[in-house]
């Protein structure tokens, strides 16, 4: 095990702040996200981080010089770096917009050298919006604060879908030689719901009842993404029964027709009930019936 | 994704408000989500970095903006290399060696 002390360059005795500016001497210079893809760099960084680690620490640095813990201290967790996420494509979001090859290669492509004074539509730019799922139901209007301090207020139509983009055109960067500036391409992102699920146009809610209201039938109030509405329950109700409000999925929207809000019934006994349960002693069904019938083999 | 009060749980020694004043900065860009900003992973690490950058560095905050450009440019280099490379091992073998043997050595 190598020297802690050799490791930051310092002597034995060296104070508290020698050794904090040791190593920031050392970590500016191998710190592994100022050095992508150099290997030395990042096993160097990681040894001067453990020894400044164990001699920051002034219990810890007293114990290793009177022998009782080795350099190796307690490994240090491996953690995401920067550059994993940087190297890889998302790390457009922080990039300076060069899409592709930049200017190193654009002559390579380019037939004439004329293009520098052409009029340039600006780039379009990408931002991202997360819409709680109710007001992605309904439509929205959302004000977007961007990276360089302008707010755009962003109308989120009826019915939009995760991963569907907005564009506003010519909210975008700047264009070049008077030429037309570029969009703002928004990519909607919608939260899932506490207890609405979304398919297609229809809205699914799992409901539940109680073994009366299942029974005997019911009248509720039930939410939907518009407001509560009351809602008949039909007697002889059993779990997985599937109501449907007509209309009351997501709107309707141009040629897009409306879609239904699909009601699953889940009958939810009560936790104690002895009335319940001495009624249930005494019952005896107008006809004995086995649910479990034909499940004898497991076929 | 991370909420700005759950960044100190992800990034040790950090301080809500020096992230505040980065993301004014936009030398952090999260999310906007309808209750606040959401952390991405990357955002999160360059979070990390920053942290590092500032208080284990000792840099100073009027030197970070030209840290963060150049290795923003640096990593804007290495994604086009990679995606290079890509493209590289995509083509035909006797293009792809004629490449290389022009490259210098």
């Amino acid at each position: 095990m190598t020297d802690p002390y050799q490791t930051l360059g310092v002597a034995k005795d060296a104070s508290a702040d020698d050794i904090r500016r040791a190593y920031r001497k050392l970590a500016k210079k191998h710190h592994p996200d100022l050095n992508p893809g150099n290997k030395v760099a990042e096993d160097t960084f990681k040894a001067v981080s453990s020894a400044n680690d164990l001699l920051s620490d002034p219990e810890k640095r007293a114990r290793f010089d009177r022998g009782e813990i080795d350099a190796a201290g307690d490994p240090r967790p491996e953690r995401a770096s920067y550059r994993s996420y940087a190297d890889a494509a998302g790390g457009r979001h922080y990039g300076g917009g060069q899409a592709g090859m930049g200017d190193i290669f654009s002559d390579l492509f380019s037939q004439s050298f004329e293009r520098e004074n052409r009029p340039m539509r600006g780039r379009d730019a990408a931002y991202t919006l997360s819409v709680d799922f109710t007001d992605a139901i309904t439509g929205t209007q959302q004000r977007l604060s961007l990276p360089d301090g302008r707010t755009l207020d962003v109308r989120v139509p009826a019915g939009m879908e995760s991963g569907q983009t907005l564009r506003l055109r010519g909210q975008g960067s700047e264009g070049a030689n008077s030429g037309p500036a570029g969009d703002a391409l928004i990519t909607v992102t919608v939260l899932p719901h506490r207890f609405f699920r979304r398919d297609g146009n229809d809205i699914h809610l799992d409901l539940p009842v109680t073994l009366k209201e299942a029974v005997l039938g019911a009248r509720v109030t039930i939410p939907t993404v518009t407001g509560s509405v009351a809602m008949t329950i039909p007697g002889r109700s059993d779990t997985g029964k599937i109501l449907r409000l007509r209309g009351r999925g997501v709107p309707a929207l141009g040629s897009r027709p409306a879609g239904d809000q699909l009601v699953t019934l889940t009958v939810v006994l009560p936790d104690t009930d002895d009335a319940l349960e001495s009624f249930l002693r005494e019952w005896a069904p107008a006809t004995e019936t086995n649910p479990r019938e034909g499940m004898t083999e497991a076929s | 994704m991370i909420t700005l009060e759950m960044l100190p749980r992800h990034v040790r020694g950090v301080r809500v408000e020096d992230v505040t004043r980065w993301v004014a900065l936009a030398w952090v860009q999260p999310e906007q989500g309808p209750a606040g900003w959401l952390f991405r992973e990357i955002d999160v690490a360059r979070v990390r970095l920053l942290v590092e950058l500032h208080d284990d560095m000792d840099l100073a905050e009027d030197a970070l903006p030209i840290v963060l450009s150049l290795l923003d440019q640096l990593y804007d280099a290495r994604r086009q290399m990679l995606a290079l490379r890509g493209a590289l091992e995509a083509v035909p073998a006797e293009a792809r060696e004629a490449v290389l043997r022009a490259l210098p050595p």
